[in-house]
């Protein structure tokens, strides 16, 4: 049995599905945010799969930006973790309920 | 070069190559998100970095090699970094264990359950195309050749975006501006004084720690 696109993309929704579960049920922000990676992970490999097996460079190049954003996308949300922890020392979301700090 | 080409056509270890990461990276992947062991998120990071690892190897497999060797440097080499320093900068104990809204609990995964109907249903109704054997090489002269002809203008741009998250941390994380913050937001509303001298008071005693991580 060979492995093909089709088993490559079936990781990448599960993964993604994974991500998504982390994002809904998680109430701990930090744990939120790696969800989030995760999700993000789950589309570079759809990407990078569908650039293998099209024989186009495009997705990887993509791929590479996303990676790009991702990094700075993770310094500034961390920041804003920060600063908002310096508020309130919580890292619960249930306890950020409010939209005044 | 050519006897891991040969290695990573080979249909037999690749297709257990390809099983081995895949598993791993899904079963790390579901330790992130929930594990029955600890709530710490110290925990949750380490397997972060476990998936992302595997997934570098997913990568390799897709003849990816630049891509796994970034994916290692700045998701396991940076971003898991970032994430444990913030961890340990805001002390965050260990997550009680409060009651599970059943309501959302069941709406979740509800919904990640369709999402994921959805995908595969997609996946075998439409047909995929691809390549009937699949040549290309993700190496890094190949890439860069691409990114700096077609894909010059996205490139530079991303440096742009670079520099202003980088502006934009500096400025979230300076001491100054949370000082101002807080000043103008006492300042305007009077009719707060309990809460804002609350929550003033909890900036200083923050700060105090961090300084005193930092020396």
């Amino acid at each position: 049995m060979n492995v093909g696109l089709e088993q490559f993309l079936t990781v990448s929704f599960l993964l993604f599905a994974l991500g998504l579960l982390g994002v809904i049920m998680r109430r701990n922000l930090l744990v939120i945010y790696m969800s989030l990676e995760l999700m993000l992970n789950a589309a570079n490999l759809a990407l990078v799969s569908f650039s293998r097996f099209n024989n186009k460079l495009d997705g990887q190049v993509v791929v590479f930006f996303i990676i790009t954003v991702a990094a700075a996308e993770v310094a500034v949300g961390l920041a804003l973790i920060v600063a908002l922890f310096r508020k309130r020392p919580t890292a619960h979301v249930e306890d950020l309920a409010t939209l005044k700090l | 070069m050519e006897s891991l080409n040969s290695l990573l056509d080979g249909t037999v270890v690749s297709t257990c190559l390809f099983y081995l990461f895949a598993t791993f990276t899904l079963v790390c992947a579901a330790l992130v998100v929930a594990n029955p062991f600890s709530r710490n998120p110290v925990t949750s990071a380490m397997f972060l970095v476990l998936a992302i690892i595997s997934m570098a190897g997913l990568f390799l497999l897709l003849h990816a090699f630049f891509l796994a060797a970034v994916q290692i440097l700045v998701y396991a080499g940076a971003v898991i970094v970032l994430f444990l320093f913030v961890i340990m900068l805001l002390e965050i104990k260990e997550e009680l264990r409060r009651r599970i809204n059943l309501f959302g609990l069941f709406a979740g995964i509800l919904s990640v359950g369709l999402i994921v109907r959805l995908f595969l249903a997609c996946l075998h109704q439409s047909p995929v195309t691809s390549a009937a054997n699949p040549s290309i090489e993700g190496d890094t002269a190949s890439l860069g050749k691409l990114l700096f002809t077609q894909f010059v203008l996205p490139f530079e741009l991303v440096s742009v975006l670079l520099l202003v998250a980088m502006v934009g941390v500096i400025y979230l994380s300076s001491k100054d501006s949370k000082s101002r913050i807080s000043a103008s937001s006492s300042g305007t509303e009077p009719g707060v004084g309990k809460e804002s001298s609350a929550v003033s008071q909890s900036p200083n005693t923050s700060t105090a720690a961090s300084t005193q991580t930092k020396h």
